[in-house]
């Protein structure tokens, strides 16, 4: 069905305590590249995310991927958090837990030298630095080869050198036909990746359009001040 | 008294006798199986109370933290009139056996280890949770994970178990009757020698529990060191 | 590889302990006071049942009081206890099959060295209570249903005194067995009413010592019950009616007569 777009949100809301986090979210998105997801803290990026993968149910609207309504996590996508949450076991151990059953070693052995991890197999997971532990929450997800990758922040605090592994991986998902869903502030990092991007704002969607056109002539205020370096309240 | 108890302490464990070490063994055993068995149902009781919401859980909670100082005679009694003949399982002929005591310090064990648990598993699932939603884990796949990456951590609440069981009295007096190469175990012939007056022979064998006590807490300190540089604690 | 050293574990100590509660084939549970125990009396006697008759006698020491509430609850095969007008009652309501005397010894009054009643050397164990109540010295008192109990309130009434007036004043319930009773006795320098074998046995007697003996109302005969199948069909009637019989036998009851402590009898046979 090449009409159905990937992703796929209608009037999505979230309230809580009578405080609208989500105002009437609509947005479609093309079944490849990367779409950035920007704006201030506190404007809702990562709700929007965890609606989307399905950790939230909203308080009314859908989201829909692949053209199914998601009401939790599905197999079709997979999430990186902002701290990468690591099991207290090796780093081969933890890709183990997280790959589809049957994935064989060399799989995985694979999985890890693509993220520059291979040496570091056998070392407990919560040792690695920062950056390595991110690239292997990263790998872990591309494990579970999903059509779409929910990222909130991969690279925030993170060393240069682990930032250009995980970007070329992601890139590379994304060649290959993968769908990835950005949240950045690294306003650098979305020219580099973005395809498109959704600029978001109190809980609303200011502005939604390519990344080279965002990026050269924003239409919205909110954006042209954040691009600009400004605060916006 | 003090030096002299230290004295005959230090000469029963020398002199290899065959009684206190008969006694001392059946003190372990009896103590590890019923740590055993309470672990067996505790653990996953525990992780269960920690990782699902229900309504009546904090009920439940509450009632096994209030459990922990439950009075060991009130134990003992009461298994006692289960296990006796004229009670409900009284055909079992339990009565008067290392089984019953099994049973009594079993029952004494398993509110610690199941509040402990659900403290220490709470923790965990605070980190782990959204990951575990996103990966799609099932409830029994995550309670042997939870158990598995908290298995340092629950090494103590195990242990605190374990001083419960080996240390207590009232219960085990009462339903194993204290006969001598049966039932007789550290404790309650520490109870005997006093009431016959051998107050540094008590003492002496109060000094061997405390020593084993200090053997496994030591170990386990170590343990725990090790796998807390590992960062897998 | 934690895992499976774990169930090792598990699987030896559950062998172990099934083990252990099969170790007999042959055995049985006898309710008894604690004097007799303290004493080191079955220490003595029980190789010697076993060697004869094959019977494995498992002792439960408590309070004779609560021997008999065990024993009525089933739990047991035997009794052997010190409160005759108990035993009696326990065997007419149907709870024993018969009472047999199996052996006596004497109650002594022991307390500190210094006797701040006065009562050393008395042969009148009436007028050594009726001082030390009248003196309020302080007297150590089991409190807890026990034939030694028992014992000690028949010879107050005997003396005419109620003690229990001045109970946490100068009387003193213990609530707890001979040996912890005595303790509580030594350290408060009290007054207290022990049977003898214990009181030979006991090791912390500091400067304790026998101040009243030798009076017939200190009489302390121990009987012998096979509890009641027919109330209680768990009761192992043969093994246990084996060791009863073993113990009127002669050679019980000459057993019972050989057994010394630093030369001293504690136990003089007169099983019928």
């Amino acid at each position: 069905m090449p009409d159905t777009p990937l992703i796929e949100i209608t009037n999505l809301c979230l309230r809580v305590n009578n405080t609208d986090l989500l105002d009437s979210i609509s947005m479609s998105s093309k079944d490849c590249g990367v779409t950035m997801v920007m704006g201030p803290n506190g404007a809702g990026k990562s709700l929007l995310l965890k609606c989307l993968h399905g950790l939230i149910k909203p308080t009314f609207g859908s989201v829909k991927v692949s053209g199914e309504y998601v009401l939790g996590p599905s197999t079709n996508q997979a999430m990186v958090f902002q701290t990468p949450v690591l099991l207290r076991r090796n780093v081969f151990a933890n890709l183990k837990f997280a790959a589809p059953p049957g994935t064989n070693a060399v799989t995985i052995n694979n999985a890890l030298s693509t993220a520059h991890l291979a040496d570091k197999k056998d070392l407990p997971a919560r040792l690695l630095s920062g950056g390595e532990q991110q690239r292997l929450a990263l790998v872990r997800a591309l494990l579970r080869k999903p059509k779409l990758l929910v990222l909130d922040e991969p690279t925030a605090s993170l060393d240069p050198a682990s930032i250009q592994i995980i970007e070329g991986l992601i890139q590379d998902f994304t060649e290959h036909g993968g769908k990835t869903i950005f949240v950045s502030h690294d306003i650098g990092q979305a020219k580099r990746l973005g395809s498109d991007i959704i600029f978001l704002h109190k809980g609303r969607v200011v502005e939604h359009s390519d990344a080279a056109r965002f990026f050269i002539n924003p239409k919205s205020k909110e954006a042209k001040a954040y691009l600009n370096g400004q605060l916006i309240v | 008294m003090l030096t002299q108890a230290f004295s005959e302490a230090f000469s029963l464990i020398a002199s290899a006798n065959p009684d206190l070490y008969e006694i001392l063994w059946l003190s372990v055993k009896v103590s590890l199986t019923a740590l055993l068995s309470a672990s067996i149902l505790a653990l996953p009781l525990g992780t269960i109370l920690a990782i699902s919401e229900f309504k009546g859980k904090r009920a439940i909670v509450t009632f096994f933290t209030a459990m922990m100082g439950l009075p060991p005679v009130v134990v003992g009694l009461f298994v006692y009139l289960m296990l006796s003949r004229s009670g409900p399982l009284g055909v079992l002929e339990l009565l008067y056996t290392p089984a019953a005591m099994i049973i009594a310090q079993c029952i004494l064990i398993v509110p610690i280890v199941t509040s402990l648990t659900h403290q220490i598993i709470e923790e965990l699932n605070r980190e782990y949770r959204d990951l575990f939603f996103s990966l799609r884990i099932d409830t029994g796949r995550a309670i042997f994970a939870y158990l598995w990456d908290a298995r340092f951590s629950l090494l103590t609440t195990v242990l605190a178990g374990f001083g419960r069981a080996i240390s207590e009295v009232g219960a085990v007096m009462i339903v194993g009757g204290n006969i001598n190469h049966l039932t007789r175990i550290m404790t309650t012939a520490i109870a005997l020698e006093t009431s016959k007056g051998n107050l540094a022979l008590a003492l002496a064998l109060g000094i061997v529990l405390l020593m084993i006590a200090l053997v496994v807490n030591a170990l386990v300190m170590i343990v725990k060191t090790f796998a807390m540089d590992k960062g897998y604690a | 590889m934690i895992i499976r050293k774990a169930k090792q574990i598990g699987v030896l100590c559950l062998a172990a302990i099934i083990g252990i509660s099969t170790a007999y084939a042959e055995s049985i549970i006898l309710q008894s006071t604690t004097s007799t125990k303290n004493s080191g009396l079955y220490d003595y006697i029980l190789p010697l049942i076993e060697q004869d008759t094959g019977v494995a006698v498992n002792v439960v020491a408590v309070g004779t009081g609560q021997a008999i509430k065990n024993a009525e609850r089933c739990d047991g095969d035997i009794l052997l206890v010190h409160a005759k007008a108990s035993e009696v009652k326990f065997v007419k309501e149907g709870f024993g099959v018969k009472r047999s005397d199996l052996m006596y010894n004497d109650f002594v009054i022991v307390g500190p060295v210094n006797d701040p009643a006065g009562i050393h050397g008395s042969n009148d164990v009436s007028n050594a209570l009726k001082t030390i109540a009248q003196k309020e010295s302080l007297f150590a008192s089991r409190g807890d249903d026990s034939g030694t109990h028992k014992a000690e309130l028949r010879l107050w009434s005997a003396s005419d005194t109620d003690p229990s007036k001045a109970s946490g004043a100068w009387y003193l319930e213990t609530g707890s067995g001979m040996g912890s009773t005595l303790n509580l006795a030594v350290g408060k320098e009290a007054y207290v009413l022990s049977d003898r074998a214990t009181w030979i046995n006991f090791a912390n007697k500091q400067d304790f010592r026998i101040h009243v003996q030798g009076d017939k109302r200190l009489f302390n005969q121990y009987g012998i019950i096979l509890i009641n199948p027919a109330r209680c069909p768990l009761v192992k009637t043969t093994a246990g009616q084996a060791v009863i019989d073993w113990l009127l036998s002669k050679r019980g009851q000459t057993a019972i007569a050989s057994y010394k402590v630093n030369g001293t009898q504690l136990f003089f046979p007169n099983g019928e």
